[in-house]
């Protein structure tokens, strides 16, 4: 299983043997067994799999909210034990507070800079994800898109080496989930940060992924890894995109056509 | 003047009734108001009911009113403000109010976020809340009383008691519920402990802490009387004590009742505006 998983160039994220197991009551269940993976610098990761596999929660160990049973993460050659400003993680849901502004919620990260600065970063990242003009918004006036771009920017203002992105579109209706797959990878494509991103969603790890990382379930482990070497704009027509995605469903073990 | 008030009793019970064919904006003027005619109306024709003669030999006939009619209350209010009472004894009340409630809202929300947020704090906190929490503000009167005499601090006491629970309470409930994402974002961005609290702890809270204010207001409006029947001088607790003691004077009972219900209406509406400031809108607004 090296072989695939390890990344192109310089691996930025190292992960070796990682177990968790959850505890309900008597009852043990493992949850990740045994996964390695290596994310390369600059790499867009998508990690892809049914609800249940234990995606997210391989996500938050990556970020270091959660503690693994066994195994180890590196990143940069350092072990991951808690949150870190350097890598910032995107929730679907609840990221951003909703008793602040789109200003004070994308200066979180930066309440220690001096004024001016933090205000020409806020400035120069509402640009990035065109909310000019919401900036004293809160997010309850806002629509789903909206809202997630204010995350995105959050995210990126302390300029992160990692962005860790959970299922970031998932609660968007599809068309405004198509635009906001672009903006992404436009940000990304600026920014050059190393981003993994979870989803269940086939055609969304195709667009976005240099790589597509495959997991089943019960317990968590890595299908398969899926290079995309496509070039983006990626027409979802073409044959080798869907070449691609039969090779996804087969190692999801789930049927394509309905 | 009975036969009046029946009939407008019975106008009003048609107004209710009737009422079904108006559009909901016109229900909701004509309703109250009608409900409130048709109260005041068998107020009176009750009030009425139980006023009695007394026939002395030698002396003309007395007639006794065991409860006061709605006119009698009328002017027992314009007694009680034009000999300055109302205003005196309101501020009286209010002020016990104020400190007692500023009083628990200054030592509980800090209590109920620390209880909230710490396991350890909660553990050693919490059990006392709980076991403290269902003993009526009133049973302590007399320990108040021991403790302080009878003064202004016995009925700030009583109402601090009244008040300090629900928002202790209230607090930590709050900063229990709130979502892990929350923290999660705090802790991934780097927030001190001290800027979490202020950045996210709070702020999430806020709308539950308000929430819960307001009902700990409503509890010490609830207690004052009972705090100011116990012989302090002043008050509309006191007012109410007094006016029945001296002299039987149940116009200016129901007066006072009267007084106490409306204030009580404004201070509810006084912490519900802290529902509108912006940044906790969003906790009271359903999406």
């Amino acid at each position: 299983m090296s072989a695939p998983n390890a990344a192109a160039g310089d691996p930025k994220v190292v992960v070796r043997g990682l177990s968790k197991r959850f505890r309900r009551g008597r009852e043990e269940m493992l949850v990740l067994d045994a996964i390695d993976l290596e994310i390369a610098r600059g790499e867009f990761v998508c990690i892809l799999g049914p609800s249940g596999c234990g995606k997210s929660t391989l996500l938050n160990l990556l970020g270091g909210f959660e503690e693994a049973d066994a195994g180890t993460i590196l990143i940069d050659g350092e072990k991951v034990t808690r949150p870190d400003p350097r890598r910032i993680f995107v929730f679907q849901d609840y990221g951003i507070f909703p008793w602040a502004t789109v200003r004070e919620n994308i200066a979180l990260g930066l309440l220690r800079r001096p004024a001016k600065e933090r205000e020409e970063i806020v400035a120069r990242y509402v640009e990035l994800i065109g909310l000019q003009g919401f900036e004293d918004s809160y997010p309850g006036e806002l629509s789903g898109g909206m809202k997630q771009r204010v995350a995105v920017a959050r995210a990126l203002a302390v300029s992160p080496e990692i962005v860790f992105m959970d299922e970031p579109l998932g609660a968007l209706d599809s068309l405004t989930r198509l635009s906001m797959r672009r903006e992404l990878l436009r940000i990304w494509q600026r920014e050059r940060m190393t981003i993994a991103l979870v989803t269940h969603d086939v055609d969304e790890s195709l667009q976005l992924a240099d790589r597509v990382v495959v997991m089943t379930s019960r317990p968590g482990r890595i299908a398969g890894i899926v290079p995309v070497a496509l070039p983006h704009p990626r027409d979802p027509g073409s044959p080798a995109y869907n070449a691609l995605k039969r090779q996804l469903f087969e190692l999801l073990g789930v049927r394509a056509d309905v | 003047m009975s036969l009046g008030a029946l009939v407008t009793a019975a106008l009003a019970a048609v107004a209710i009734v009737a009422s079904r064919g108006l559009r909901q904006r016109a229900q909701a003027v004509v309703l109250p108001i009608a409900t409130g005619v048709l109260l005041l109306a068998l107020w009176h024709l009750w009030a009425e009911s139980t006023r009695y003669q007394i026939a002395t030999p030698g002396e003309p006939v007395r007639t006794v009113e065991v409860f006061p009619t709605p006119e009698r209350t009328l002017v027992a209010f314009r007694e009680l403000l034009s000999d300055g009472r109302l205003v005196r004894y309101s501020i009286a009340s209010l002020f016990r109010v104020a400190v007692g409630f500023l009083l628990a809202a200054a030592i509980g929300i800090p209590l109920g976020l620390w209880a909230g947020w710490s396991t350890r704090a909660s553990y050693s906190i919490n059990p006392f809340v709980q076991a403290l929490r269902p003993i009526s503000p009133l049973a302590w009167i007399p320990i108040a009383t021991l403790a302080f005499g009878i003064r202004d601090e016995a009925a700030i006491f009583i109402i601090f008691l009244g008040s300090f629970f629900p928002i202790v309470t209230g607090t930590m409930t709050a900063v229990r519920s709130m979502p892990v994402a929350y923290v999660r974002s705090a802790h991934n961005f780097g927030l001190r402990k001290f800027e979490l609290l202020a950045h996210v702890v709070f702020p999430a809270a806020l709308p539950q802490i308000i929430t819960s204010l307001r009902i700990a207001l409503g509890v010490a409006w609830l207690v004052i009387v009972a705090a100011e029947m116990n012989a302090i001088q002043s008050g509309l607790g006191f007012l109410i004590v007094d006016a029945r003691n001296m002299g039987m004077r149940y116009d200016l009972v129901v007066a006072a009742m009267l007084v106490i219900g409306a204030i009580g209406i404004g201070l509810d509406f006084l912490v519900r505006r802290l529902e509108r400031i912006d940044s906790v809108r969003w906790g009271f607004t359903k999406e």
